[in-house]
């Protein structure tokens, strides 16, 4: 799938290696959870970058000592009205403070991705036919929120308290 | 009044060429009807029976005769000349094309209205007690807060696809005429032993096939944790709420099954890790919204103006209006003045652009150019001099506006039932209408006192009936219409949900039936004792006794 990263798009270096795939793919994999919990210490001893997916049902919180092996989360969208991986996305970098790549994945839509890079993801696994044009339109469709979010984007609180002391 | 900056402009006007997009994609077909509906629903566009319908916010009830006029312009030219207040204070428009969708949006903007979250899984426009602000037993003025929140939850892009609906209430006062206990957080601003403001933060309260009251999550938070308090229930919420069952997803049922004290437990985690976040609210802040409902240059005025008095001791009809829907104002000389959308034999709640055009004139002439929806499908004028009462009075007598029943009898909740609603299973709008027939005698009203009759066309409970005192909710027994009663419901701080009388009763009979209980009532009453009081005292048997005895001689 193409993969939007920062909003561009970019070959995508990762593979995900499902959990009903015996064969393991080439270079830096992404990996269940129930995989790295089987497999811990060969996935650490393949000495490729590793990543993990999580299910919209899994959270963070489950697997927060291990994040430093991992370079990529990839947190699933099921459908794309399973809003869960929004609060994950926001707990892995407000609560656990991870740096690496969060990945959007699953039923992954245009209409959604303002709402991605706010809780916090920085790369989307979308369909065929997106294009940078159309991610720099779905992301500017607000230009001011109204809440604190993960993306750079000062809040109209934020503009309307510095206009006060100004 | 809120007054929007160029930032909810910005806002409103983003949301509208986002949503025009949408609108265009879906009519092009690379939109699938599955993939358009939650992105109209979050829009407030749903796909009624007959048609589209589309709700539009009115935060916390407020609004302005310059928007109900533009209300009037929209009612006329994309709909039928109607409109329909809801009970949770907003209006819908029930014809709308969805072509046409985008253009009203454009103009509900150009009056700073839209019909952001007013559907979907998301969180709902915010509602609050209609007297917010002009009545004399609250403790602040709860739009503050309302307005806060309502800010906070806009485009929240973490709560768009929660498990389900989430609504807020709040009050001030601690007479609840906002049903916040039947909310899915219900927030009633307090003050504490030192005087700070701060909030009783109630969690679970819903109606649908499984009523349940808020219970108490926080007994007192201080003012400037609001937002991150909220955000932490929300995400908790969004990550363990039931995803399984769409009849358990409502957060009521994560309280039922996990225990408040569990529940408060993973909020107050949550929350110590976000309570020193950008969500606390700076005192500079909430002074910024407060300055936006500082109360309007009220004229010195004293209570009782003679003319006034004499006009109620003159004029029985007015004498009896004043009675039943003007509440006093906290400034002397000023009333509060309620418009019954309930005239006999009528639509509850609907209002045609000629009215709302009389409602407009009339707000800027007796009430500041302010007036408020209820979510008993009501309309407010906040700021009447009591000396202007009778004029008032007279003019709405002309356009059918000036019926004397609130809180009566005929002051009935309905939703729009089997008439409109995709999801009903029987009509509940002609049943309203019979009882309202029936009941057109408005001085045995006054006699009979205090009813809230609450009426649903399905079991999702829009018409709220289980906390009617008298409520009604329709079924369909192999295609007939079959009405249960409950009685003994309350919406107000003494929260109760309403016991089912016995079997459902044929749709001939439900008038009859109706009639039948109020007779009991008025056979058993004491002084004083309102319907509820009396049925509280003698429990349900006396009703039930004389409800199928009498059913029973009917059919024999």
């Amino acid at each position: 799938m193409p993969l939007l990263k920062s909003g561009k798009l970019v070959d995508d270096p990762w593979a995900h290696w499902d959990d009903d795939q015996s064969e393991s793919p080439e270079g830096p994999v992404i990996v269940s959870l129930k995989r790295w919990r089987d497999d811990k210490s060969q996935l650490l001893a393949r000495g490729t970058p590793l990543g993990l997916k999580l299910s919209s049902e899994q959270t963070p919180g489950e697997v927060h000592e291990d994040l430093q092996h991992f370079d990529v989360i990839a947190l699933d969208f099921p459908a794309f009205t399973d809003g869960r991986s929004y609060s994950n996305a926001r707990r892995l970098r407000q609560r656990y403070g991870y740096k690496g790549e969060v990945r959007a994945v699953g039923e992954v839509l245009r209409d959604q991705y303002l709402a991605f890079a706010r809780c916090g993801f920085d790369a989307l696994e979308v369909s065929d036919d997106e294009t940078e044009e159309g991610y720099q339109a779905a992301i500017s469709a607000i230009s001011t929120p109204f809440q604190p979010g993960l993306d750079k984007t000062q809040t109209a609180m934020s503009l309307r308290q510095r206009r006060m002391r100004a | 009044m809120y007054t929007y900056d160029e930032f909810d402009h910005a806002l409103v006007r983003e949301r509208t060429e986002q949503f025009r997009g949408q609108v265009a994609r879906r009519l092009s077909g690379e939109l699938t009807e599955d993939a358009f509906k939650p992105l109209r629903l979050m829009n407030g566009l749903y796909l009624q029976l007959h048609a589209y319908m589309l709700r539009v916010a009115i935060p916390y009830g407020t609004f302005s005769s310059n928007q109900l006029r533009q209300l009037a312009m929209i009612a006329r030219k994309y709909d039928r000349g109607y409109g329909h207040f809801t009970t949770r204070q907003n209006i819908q428009f029930n014809w709308p094309k969805l072509s046409d969708v985008p253009d009203i949006l454009d103009d509900l903007a150009d009056v700073e209205m839209h019909a952001i979250q007013t559907s979907g899984n998301c969180i709902r426009n915010v509602t609050a007690d209609q007297f917010a602000g002009v009545i004399a037993d609250e403790v602040d003025d709860s739009r503050v807060w309302a307005e806060i929140v309502r800010q906070w939850s806009t485009f929240h892009p973490e709560f768009a696809y929660l498990p389900r609906k989430f609504k807020f209430a709040f009050s001030a006062s601690e007479h609840d005429r906002a049903a916040v206990r039947f909310h899915d957080i219900g927030v009633i601003v307090k003050r504490n032993a030192e005087g700070d403001l701060g909030f009783q933060i109630m969690v679970g309260g819903g109606l649908g096939r499984t009523p349940m009251i808020a219970k108490t999550i926080r007994r007192f938070l201080p003012a400037q944790h609001l937002l991150s308090y909220i955000e932490a229930i929300l995400r908790v919420y969004n990550l363990i709420g039931r995803r399984d069952n769409k009849y358990k997803a409502r957060i009521k049922i994560l309280v039922h099954e996990l225990g408040i004290d569990e529940l408060s437990g993973l909020v107050e985690t949550e929350w110590e890790r976000i309570r020193e976040s950008d969500l606390k609210l700076p005192d500079t802040e909430i002074q910024r919204i407060r300055e936006q409902f500082a109360p309007p240059e009220y004229e010195d005025l004293n209570d009782d103006d003679p003319a006034f008095v004499a006009h109620r001791f003159e004029d029985h009809e007015f004498a009896r209006w004043v009675t039943t829907n003007v509440v006093a104002h906290k400034q002397p000389g000023y009333s509060i003045a309620t418009i019954s959308l309930k005239p006999e034999g009528g639509v509850p709640g609907d209002v045609t652009a000629d009215q709302m055009e009389v409602l407009a004139g009339l707000g800027d002439q007796y009430s500041l150019g302010e007036l408020r929806a209820t979510h008993e499908q009501n309309v407010v004028l906040p700021n009447v001099k009591q000396v202007d009462l009778y004029d008032l009075w007279m003019a709405l007598k002309a356009e059918d506006l000036g019926t004397a029943n609130l809180g009566l009898v005929s002051d009935i909740i309905v939703c729009p039932g089997m008439d409109y609603c995709g999801l009903a299973t029987a009509r509940s709008i002609p049943v309203a209408q019979r009882i309202s027939r029936r009941f057109a005698d408005l001085d045995r009203q006054l006699d009979i006192g205090e009813m809230k009759l609450k009426i649903s066309g399905c079991i999702n409970a829009c018409g709220h009936h289980h906390i009617g005192h008298i409520g009604i909710l329709g079924v369909d027994r192999k295609g007939e219409e079959y009405y249960q009663i409950t009685l003994g419901g309350s919406a107000g701080e003494d929260a109760t949900v309403g016991s089912i009388i016995g079997p459902a009763l044929p749709s001939d009979d439900v008038v009859d039936g109706f009639e039948t209980l109020i007779g009991t009532y008025l056979d058993l009453r004491e002084e004083g004792e309102r319907f509820l009081d009396t049925y509280r005292r003698v429990g349900l048997a006396p009703f039930k006794a004389a409800l199928y005895q009498e059913t029973l001689h009917a059919a024999a």
